[in-house]
């Protein structure tokens, strides 16, 4: 005879398969959690970058306005 | 204080490549020479020993009314022992290093040109003479104010018993004292640490321990405990030799 | 590089684990002893092994550590007792239901695997709380690896001496080597076994690469606009460079 019958028993496996499932999907919250930090950096870097290359740009076509306007 | 803040030279001595081997002292000597500083400082300030067997005795005191009984035997006797020596053995070990750190002894003990093991070797022993002092004193006040059975049966059989957890916990404690001290919670993290890692010895000592104390006068001594108890010394022994340079090297 | 390789095994693990539950719920046997309950066996072992193993490997990588000087094992170290110590909340989450489901009681200091277990927990849930008090993080690293190198050799040492404490007086319920299962049932939980190492070791490498790629982008940061806009980092038990 089984120690438990299936009903009694059904509870406890599904219960200890949801831990894990539980601690797998936990897991993966808390790198998702370190995934939007790691976005969020790189469009703060990838911004800043951008515009220093527009500021070179604009100062770049001043510079050639200002040396255009004498003539 | 020298010892206090890790300094920038620290940083680029581990950075250089090993010293050459010191032949400058021989390693029993320099070991002799930093136990007797030891055992001068804690005659002089009495700083260690006392505490520790003041609290092995309040221990006994509130293991008496905590469980209610007024005498113990058996099992019950082992544990209080074992726990109440274990926890008093973590005192020491939170002391261990305290004078290296505060009064500049690790840098000089890194200037002088000896084996760093031999810093190990000598706060191992004497560790392990805080302990044994400890336990000339604390065994025989258990034993009138708690233990039911004749303490003298067990003695040959109990003496093997405390030298071989003795040395145990004086290895563990050396090398948990070290690692603790320069790090900011050093009275939190010596008992977090040292107590999962002694527990072994715990359980060992303590079943040993047991039929020795047992009601109907002591019983034999399992050999298989004192062999669980010289096979964990050996193993940490050996490991503490080969880890505890990474723990002095600034 | 730390993410190399990772696309394949995340897609073993999927395999892996899928194949290894669907064995346990529709190929293997019912126990005859312990009937469907016995179901948590091919959870719960595998889980323990494979933690225990993590601490251990853990400790190896202290060692490489220590003999090279490289952060690089100081990292690997750090995440592998991390992730032991989250799969070993499982472990003993998982235990104790068994526990529960067939002896009546929620834990039982009976089973000597389970109480070696715990204790193993306790003393590696003190590795970050050790990291944590250590500011400078050369030091950190190397403190760490000592304390992984001795708990490392604490887990064979422990579970000896747990398992003397108790063997004489009960007898093992369960072979966890599996030396007396039945054909399906050990098929079962070696496939069980197998996918939750390779569980562990994509989950491994996972945090590895994500660790590594926060480290490369404030090193990008300090490079593109300067130490004062990566701002001082904030104290943490983990690794913060390799």
């Amino acid at each position: 005879m089984p120690a438990l019958p299936l009903d009694d028993a059904g509870p406890y496996v599904a219960g200890a398969y949801l831990v894990f499932l539980a601690l797998i999907l936990i897991y993966v919250a808390i790198m998702a959690s370190k995934l939007v930090r790691i976005e969020r950096e790189l469009v703060e870097l990838s911004d800043l970058v951008e515009g220093r290359r527009a500021a070179a740009a604009d100062e770049e076509r001043d510079a050639e306005r200002s040396e255009a306007v004498p003539r | 204080m020298a010892g206090s803040a890790p300094t920038a030279d620290a940083q680029d001595a581990t950075d250089a490549p090993p010293r050459p081997a010191r032949a400058g002292v021989g390693f029993m000597s320099a070991v002799s020479a930093l136990v007797r500083k030891d055992l001068r400082l804690e005659l002089r300030t009495r700083e260690s020993v006392p505490a520790m067997f003041l609290f092995s005795l309040s221990t006994f005191v509130l293991f008496r009314f905590g469980l209610d009984r007024e005498t113990l035997e058996g099992d019950l006797a082992s544990g209080v022992l074992w726990v109440t020596l274990l926890f008093a053995a973590v005192l020491g070990m939170n002391r261990l290093f305290v004078a290296e750190r505060e009064e500049g002894g690790f840098d000089a003990f890194l200037l002088a040109p000896v084996d760093r093991t031999s810093l190990f070797v000598a706060k191992a022993a004497v560790l392990f003479g805080f302990l044994v002092a400890v336990e000339i004193a604390a065994i025989p006040v258990f034993s009138v104010l708690l233990l039911g059975p004749s303490p003298l049966q067990a003695f040959p059989g109990l003496l093997a018993i405390l030298l071989l957890a003795d040395i145990g916990i004086a290895v563990i404690g050396t090398l948990v004292g070290a690692l603790a001290i320069q790090t900011r919670a050093r009275d939190l993290i010596v008992p977090l640490i040292s107590l999962p890692l002694i527990l072994p010895v715990v359980i060992a000592a303590g079943h040993a321990t047991a039929p020795l104390f047992a009601e109907a006068g002591a019983e034999a001594l399992p050999a298989r405990w004192l062999g669980v108890l010289g096979l964990y010394d050996l193993v940490f022994g050996l490991l503490a030799l080969a880890v505890f340079d990474f723990l002095v090297e600034d | 590089m730390f993410g190399r390789g990772l696309r394949t095994l995340s897609i073993a693990s999927v395999v892996l684990v899928t194949g290894a539950f669907a064995l346990v719920f529709l190929y293997a046997p019912n126990d005859a002893d312990q009937g469907f309950v016995q179901k948590i066996f091919y959870l719960h072992v595998p889980l323990a092994i494979v933690a225990l193993g993590g601490f251990v490997a853990g400790g190896v990588f202290a060692i490489q550590y220590l003999r090279t000087g490289d952060r690089g094992y100081d990292l690997r170290s750090y995440v592998a007792i991390h992730l032991s110590l989250i799969l070993g909340l499982g472990v003993l989450a998982t235990g104790s239901i068994w526990a529960k489901a067939s002896w009546g009681a929620w834990w039982v200091w009976d089973e000597p695997t389970l109480v070696s277990f715990l204790i193993v927990f306790l003393l590696f849930a003190c590795y970050q709380p050790l990291r944590f008090s250590i500011d400078d993080p050369e030091r950190q690293a190397r403190y760490a690896a000592v304390f992984a190198i001795i708990g490392g050799a604490f887990v064979p040492l422990n579970f000896l001496a747990v398992r003397l404490a108790s063997s004489l007086i009960h007898p093992r319920v369960l072979g966890t080597t599996g030396g007396s299962m039945p054909g399906e049932m050990r098929l079962t939980f070696l496939v069980s076994l197998v996918a939750m190492v390779c569980l562990f070791v994509t989950l491994w490498k996972y945090e590895l690469a994500s660790k590594h790629a926060s480290m490369r982008l404030r090193r990008l940061k300090r490079a593109l606009a300067g130490d004062d806009a990566a701002g001082p980092l904030a104290r943490t038990s983990a690794p913060t460079q390799i």
